[in-house]
């Protein structure tokens, strides 16, 4: 009976809805035929290393907070991690660190405070979401009304339940929360200063010469309209040629010109097939830096070329799985210690 | 930027580019014709049948096909000292000269009912108006054709087809505003039906009671790329009491 009554506590409970938070994971593949788009976390670098960090598969589901953010009860002892977006996290009025495992004990309260830098944080549990796959994914495609939690955004009294459970009293004792010793090395090779590195698209040549000078040189704003479906950017550019374009495929970081000459990036949650030129493309590896930005926020292009674009996709992934063999290490060690002290109260 | 030009029998020219870094597109030029997009299909129902090592998924269009492949995958494959997207675009010069036109499809023909009366057709005024003929003629042109089902895009189940008759193709509005499930609409000489609430900026003439998308069901969407469609007019009163599937 007590067992029985424990597992329906192991969850997390939404206190207090943010303004559009979803569970995600690296995204929907294989239906794009179908106009299914892939979705997905909007920065995939923090969103692996939050579950890197509390030792689980790059593919568990997340949750993606946007600031003002949900207010989440634990309703277990929990072990979870944040990466991304700064929005000041506390534990019950404590702050907390993002880029590191934090065990935190039943009935505490994840809030986020203040906004701080970025636009997007994710949180990843050891205890793992318990949400169905639709089509392959845990991803929340809002349109369609599939995936994640009940195919939407996170409201107040949502209950996620938890699959595994796991015993923190050892190292806990008396407290609320504790921080874990290991960290994710954030910055691997670009910071937020860097230009964001593009390779040119199809319709590269429907820009004047001039036109291509401005994209490389200066300075782009990111509008007021930009979320998970795409950044307006403020700035303006014209076509070279008056051409019609038949839909055809764009994806997650293409840059569209549209008729009136503005640019639009592309970003997770965007259409399967668009009929505007694709000036250019931004590579998977600067995508994460981009999904940090918000309306103010300035950007500037360089351009690259196929060669050297996966070469830093390579890259980026080689110290992803460097970080996931030493988060792995880590959290053996940990449990060996669990070992250890348990042992001790054994005797 | 890196394309390769390449010719295939009956003198139809490809392209290859790519999008960013884990992107191909094989390209047979920015035409709509129903002979190109018979051949991109059945590009991509081979490709689905034998895909390319490291594909994650194929995307036919107008007049392309777009696979997207995993290139950390790929990269382990063939060695650090070479690219990804060379290796890619060998393969794929090699799928070329493969006759894939044979691959299974049928083609379905399916007929869509329709209720254009004006509280669903709210365009269908405007655009009499416009052309110059009656509302009447509009919907009899409209449903008296065969339509090509040419690619699923935009949203979810939203089918691009073709081709329109031109007393009736029509500009798409030049702001989009919210339109329901079950919309018709023309833009320039295509034709397509919103599957789910959605800004849009095509004239919409009408609506069906079909579900054009249904995310619980195994066959997701009613239409695929390569299916035909037609169709016929309906009432107030049918559409209200419509139980069936399509006919």
């Amino acid at each position: 009976m007590w067992n029985f009554l424990q597992l329906h506590e192991m969850s997390l409970r939404i206190i207090k809805a943010g303004v559009f938070d979803t569970v995600q994971d690296l995204g929907r593949f294989g239906f794009q035929h179908l106009g299914i788009n892939p979705g997905g976390a909007m920065d995939r670098f923090a969103a692996q290393s939050a579950n890197m960090l509390v030792g689980n598969s790059i593919y568990e589901p997340v949750i993606e907070l946007h600031f003002p953010a949900s207010i989440l009860l634990f309703e277990c002892e929990t072990m979870f991690a944040l990466g991304g977006a700064d929005f000041s996290a506390t534990i019950n009025g404590d702050d907390i660190p993002l880029w590191q495992p934090i065990v935190a004990a039943k009935n505490s309260i994840l809030q986020f405070q203040k906004w701080k830098q970025g636009a997007r944080c994710y949180l990843a549990i050891r205890e793992k979401l318990n949400i169905e796959k639709w089509l392959h994914s845990y991803s929340t495609n809002v349109k369609a009304g599939g995936g994640g939690f009940n195919g939407r955004t996170l409201q107040k009294d949502d209950v996620i339940a938890f699959t595994e459970k796991h015993d923190y009293k050892w190292l806990l004792k008396e407290e609320d929360v504790r921080i874990l010793k290991w960290k994710a090395d954030i910055l691997w090779n670009i910071t937020p200063t860097d230009r964001i590195a593009v390779t040119p698209g199809n319709e590269w040549d429907w820009l004047t010469d001039g036109a291509k000078n401005k994209f490389l040189k200066e300075a782009f704003v990111i509008g007021s309209l930009a979320d998970r479906m795409g950044y307006r950017l403020q700035g303006e550019l014209m076509p070279k040629q008056d051409g019609e374009l038949i839909s055809s495929v764009v994806s997650f970081g293409t840059i569209q010109l549209l008729p009136n000459g503005e640019l639009i990036i592309l970003m997770a949650d965007h259409q399967t097939a668009g009929g505007y030129p694709r000036i250019a493309h931004v590579v998977s590896a600067h995508l994460p830096l981009l999904a940090q930005k918000q309306p103010g926020d300035k950007i500037y292009f360089r351009l690259t070329d196929q060669p050297r674009a996966e070469d830093l996709f390579v890259q980026q992934n080689q110290h992803l799985l460097q970080l996931q063999n030493a988060c792995k290490f880590k959290l053996e060690e940990f449990l060996h210690e669990k070992q250890k002290v348990e042992n001790f109260q054994n005797k | 930027m890196i394309n390769f030009i390449g010719e295939m029998d009956h003198n139809l020219r490809y392209k290859i580019f790519f999008i960013g870094d884990s992107i191909a597109t094989i390209d047979f030029g920015n035409v709509i014709d129903e002979e190109i997009n018979r051949r991109s299909i059945a590009l991509f129902n081979y490709l689905t049948q034998h895909p390319v090592e490291g594909m994650i998924e194929a995307i036919p269009a107008y007049s392309s096909v777009t696979i997207y492949y995993d290139v950390a995958l790929l990269r382990k494959k063939i060695g650090q000292q070479k690219k990804v997207y060379e290796w890619l675009q060998s393969e794929l010069q090699k799928l070329m000269r493969l006759d894939f036109t044979n691959s299974p499809f049928e083609a379905r023909l399916v007929r869509i009912p329709v209720c254009y009366e004006n509280e669903f057709g709210i365009d269908l005024q405007w655009m009499a108006e416009q052309k110059n003929i009656s509302q009447e003629e509009i919907i009899q042109i409209h449903s008296s054709k065969r339509y090509r089902v040419y690619m699923i895009g935009f949203l979810p189940g939203f089918a691009y087809m073709g081709e329109v008759d031109d007393q009736i193709a029509t500009p798409r509005k030049k702001q989009p505003r919210p339109v329901v499930p079950g919309s018709v609409g023309i833009a320039g000489k295509q034709t397509g039906v919103y599957p789910l609430y959605s800004p849009g900026g095509w004239q919409i003439i009408g609506r069906t009671p079909l579900k054009m998308f249904d995310k619980n069901k195994d066959e997701l969407c009613l239409l695929r790329a390569g299916d035909y469609v037609e169709f016929f007019a309906i009432t107030r009163d049918e559409f209200e009491n419509y139980q069936g599937g399509s006919i």
